[in-house]
């Protein structure tokens, strides 16, 4: 088991350099960074200057190198458009990226799991036909366009929710500010956590839909019906309990995507999270904010893959030992 | 039924919410507003954000016009020694009196090392304290446009910078951000009272400016919004009370919502088209041995092909204004002397058949897709055009960041034929002789933004007069010379000015200028 884990670990870490390798090579196709810095009248020779203060000039191994020396140490540099620290940039950010990841994650599951039900037991009802047709759209949509739509019918023609932003936040501490608190701010997640959240909902209504369908029909289920349990109990106790496992592996999976994957729904709604940092970091070539960005991003990813992995060893005796076997 | 009243009770409820005060004028630009420090950075949006909290010597009104504003008065003593007299009882936000220490200590501090204001005054300037009011400026030779990049010069309180540590200004290469990039103690109309780069920052009205407020607010949002859909959203929702730029396809859209209207005027910068002329062969064409952008008949050809009442009418829908100068009209009286060559393509093949390339040739042209309005569209059009005439132009259209490492002196200025637009700074046509057209070296010393390499020493001599001549007619008449050598030799092609568009709600009024600066100090709330 021990040595399982820290075989996973160690290849966790490989990914993390890998991951880290290619995307700083990649940011030499970026652009470069002096200009977005300067004025248009900044001439040559301070452009020159600047450029080697930076450590621009030196061959981008070295660059690399010596990003991942301080990366080691969790110092990440600093942004070159804010002259500040990234670690702190992308702390400031992250609160306002994980209450709307939350968010969204909690509206697909509060939704998602009663419509997979209810689609499961009512095969051929006219709402579960108009569930699975709206979900389509809502898979087939691009985020963007969706996020957009919800702008134009709620924010523009019926004028409920706002378009951008998140209200009114309050302090928690110095680490954490919450827009749960306020009026505005919980107004402002509504339109931000929906678009996030509708492919996950999809996603997890479907999933829901087909194991119901399939557990319905197995042994256990008809034992309980034939020893005359109450319907409620059957669908909901021993049916629902028995497709959870899958979704919850998904779900697991899909968190952290929400959370990576957030950069275009904080973009439509000018959330101030760790996306749209993100993004216009790449617009004005800010590579330290970018290398940590995508670092952060295969971090969440390993780890929860790790966790995955790991979790599956405990449940299942038997991966143990064909592991230790290999 | 019951889904009816719930939403009605939710829309109630919502609604409740958003009254917002009525005082406080919100509003959103594409762009962020990163740093604090008056000298870090030299961008209009930034240098126009600045401007309502810090103030220079001069500045600039509503239609662009020097007026005094720190300073009283001026008189040019000598030619070379001209004779500020400061405004008295002028105070900065924290109190503090505003004397000529502080105008010394800036006139240092905005040529320190680390500034990207270094333009504003040439290092060889003395600046000498008079009294406490007075401040002399003695320059090492006549310049009549001394200050006429000053309104963007703001004066920084020379006891505040000094007591926080801020003497140094934040450079573009600094990893710390200095108190005076966070934190603001400017004498204008308006103090920050809360920034966040890159997310909000708050305004409130510095009760004790030395001006008559023509506004009637109590506080100013102003919120980055990247995203134009968003950003059009957020006005015609009434949640926004200005929001700029408006994407021109768009203005009509503004302008048939109820409760708001697209403000739209002409914009200072001209966009332009320019040639590799230096070098013996193009980097990018299949033109080998010569350079065919040497023969004035050719650069001629390109320019009668491009029909800019086409781009003006398909491209930029009516916003923008054909240009025959490198400068707006605006800013030069002898602008009404200059036209543009007609759109002739008939013209333009016979030209280039003269030239040798009858049977056309190809070359590639370089543009950004994400700087100027439509960029990628004129450029697309500019190829569809010149392809009539047998030209093939190979579009290489890229973000800002990868177009400009590209084209300027620091990418080794690689191109063939490129688009680009330019603002002077100091709205005078010295600037944009010096910088477009002077010749340059590979390195860039001498016109470094002179991309193409045009080269004539008679345009040189011309600006140096330029530069010196005091007598307004007289210098008029030296600019009108050197622009007529430019237009018979088709340096460049000036396309257009393009446009401005700013979405303003019905309940304000506000004042547009023409550099794209917005301040504040003009809005009116009803």
């Amino acid at each position: 088991m021990f040595g399982f884990i820290s075989r996973r670990i160690a290849m966790a870490l490989v990914v993390m350099f890998v991951v880290a390798l290619i995307s700083f090579l990649l940011f030499r196709f970026v652009g470069d960074p002096v200009n977005q810095m300067v004025g248009i009248e900044t001439t040559p020779e301070q452009r020159e200057a600047l450029r080697q203060s930076l450590g621009l000039n030196d061959p981008v191994l070295v660059q690399f190198f010596r990003y991942v020396m301080g990366a080691i140490q969790f110092d990440f540099g600093n942004s070159y458009q804010f002259k500040q620290p990234v670690a702190d940039l992308i702390g400031r950010r992250l609160p306002a990226t994980l209450e709307l990841s939350f968010a969204s994650a909690i509206f697909a599951l509060a939704l998602g799991i009663p419509m997979g039900v209810y689609t499961g037991l009512n095969r051929d009802s006219w709402l579960s036909k108009m569930f699975l047709s709206v979900s389509l759209v809502g898979i087939s949509l691009p985020t963007f366009f969706i996020g957009i739509l919800f702008i134009f019918l709620f924010s523009v023609t019926l004028q409920w929710l706002p378009s951008f932003g998140r209200g009114e936040v309050t302090e928690l501490g110095s680490f954490w500010d919450t827009g749960f608190l306020t009026i505005s701010g919980i107004k402002a997640i509504i339109l931000p956590a929906i678009t996030l959240g509708l492919y996950q909902m999809t996603l997890i209504m479907r999933l829901i839909r087909a194991e119901m369908l399939e557990v319905l029909r197995t042994d256990h289920i008809k034992f309980a019906r034939a020893r005359g349990l109450p319907n409620r109990s059957v669908y909901y106790i021993h049916a629902l309990k028995n497709t959870m496992v899958p979704v919850i592996t998904i779900t697991g999976l899909q968190l952290g995507s929400i959370i990576a994957f957030a950069i275009i729904t904080e973009t439509v709604f000018q959330w101030p999270g760790m996306g749209i940092l993100f993004l216009q970091a790449v617009q004005n070539v800010d590579i330290p904010i970018m290398a940590a960005y995508l670092l952060l991003t295969a971090f969440i990813f390993v780890v929860i893959n790790l966790i995955v992995d790991i979790l599956y060893v405990v449940i299942d005796p038997r991966l143990r030992t064909e592991r230790g076997r290999a | 039924m019951r889904l009816k009243i719930a939403s009605a009770a939710l829309a109630m409820t919502l609604a409740a919410g958003t009254q917002a005060n009525a005082e406080t004028f919100k509003f959103a630009f594409q762009g962020t507003y990163n740093q604090l420090d008056p000298y870090s950075l030299n961008e209009t949006f930034t240098l126009g954000m600045h401007g309502n909290v810090y103030e220079g010597l001069v500045r600039r009104s509503a239609d662009l016009k020097i007026e005094p504003a720190l300073a009283e008065s001026w008189e040019v003593l000598e030619p070379t020694r001209w004779r500020f007299h400061l405004r008295k009882g002028v105070k900065f936000h924290n109190g503090n009196d505003f004397t000529a220490d502080d105008v010394v200590f800036s006139a240092d501090r905005v040529r320190a090392e680390g500034s990207d204001m270094t333009t504003r005054i040439a290092k060889d300037v003395k600046v000498v304290k008079v009294d406490d009011y007075t401040v002399d400026f003695i320059l090492p030779g006549v310049n009549p446009i001394l200050h006429s990049e000053w309104s963007t010069w703001y004066i920084m309180d020379k006891e505040w910078t000094e007591a926080n540590n801020a003497v140094k200004v934040t450079s573009a290469s600094d990893t710390n951000p200095n108190y005076a990039s966070l934190n603001t103690n400017g004498t204008g109309p308006f103090k920050i009272a809360t920034h966040e780069p890159g997310v909000k920052t708050t305004f409130t009205v510095n009760d004790g400016w030395w001006d008559n407020k023509v506004h009637n607010l109590t506080g100013v949002e102003f919120t980055p919004i990247g995203s134009d859909a968003t950003r059009v959203a957020a006005l015609l929702s009434g949640e926004l009370d200005m929001a700029f730029p408006i994407p021109v396809q768009d203005i009509k859209r503004v302008d048939g919502n109820a409760g708001t209207t697209a403000l739209t005027g002409p914009e200072l910068r001209t966009i332009f088209l320019g040639f590799d002329q230096k070098r013996d062969e193009l980097l990018h064409s299949n033109i080998k041995g010569k350079n065919p952008f040497k023969d004035v008949r050719v650069r001629k050809a390109f320019y009668q092909a491009i029909d800019v009442d086409a781009i003006k009418a398909k491209i930029m829908r009516g916003l923008s204004e054909p240009a025959a100068l490198m400068i707006s009209p605006f800013l030069f009286a002898n602008s009404g002397d200059f036209s543009r060559y007609p759109y002739d393509p008939a013209a333009s093949k016979k030209l280039l058949a003269e030239a040798g390339y009858g049977d056309g040739f190809e070359v590639s042209m370089d543009c950004p897709n994400d700087r100027y309005v439509n960029d990628e569209a004129i450029c697309q059009a500019t190829a569809a055009f010149l392809a009539r005439v047998g030209i093939k132009v190979n579009l290489n259209a890229q973000p800002k960041a990868k177009y400009f490492a590209k084209v300027l002196a620091s990418g080794g200025y690689d191109t063939s034929f490129y688009m680009l637009g330019w603002t002077p700074g100091s709205f005078d046509s010295y600037n944009v002789l010096l910088n477009l057209n002077n010749c340059r070296d590979d390195k860039g010393a001498g016109g470094p933004f002179n991309l193409g390499g045009y080269c004539n020493p008679k345009v040189d001599e011309l600006t140096k007069k330029v530069l010196s001549e005091n007598d307004e007619e007289k210098r008029n008449a030296l600019i009108s010379e050197a622009y007529t050598i430019l237009n018979d030799e088709v340096s460049h092609i000036p396309l257009h000015q393009q446009g401005l568009a700013w979405g303003v709600s019905d309940k304000v009024t506000l004042k547009q200028r023409a550099d794209n600066e917005f301040h504040f100090k003009y809005v009116v709330k009803n």
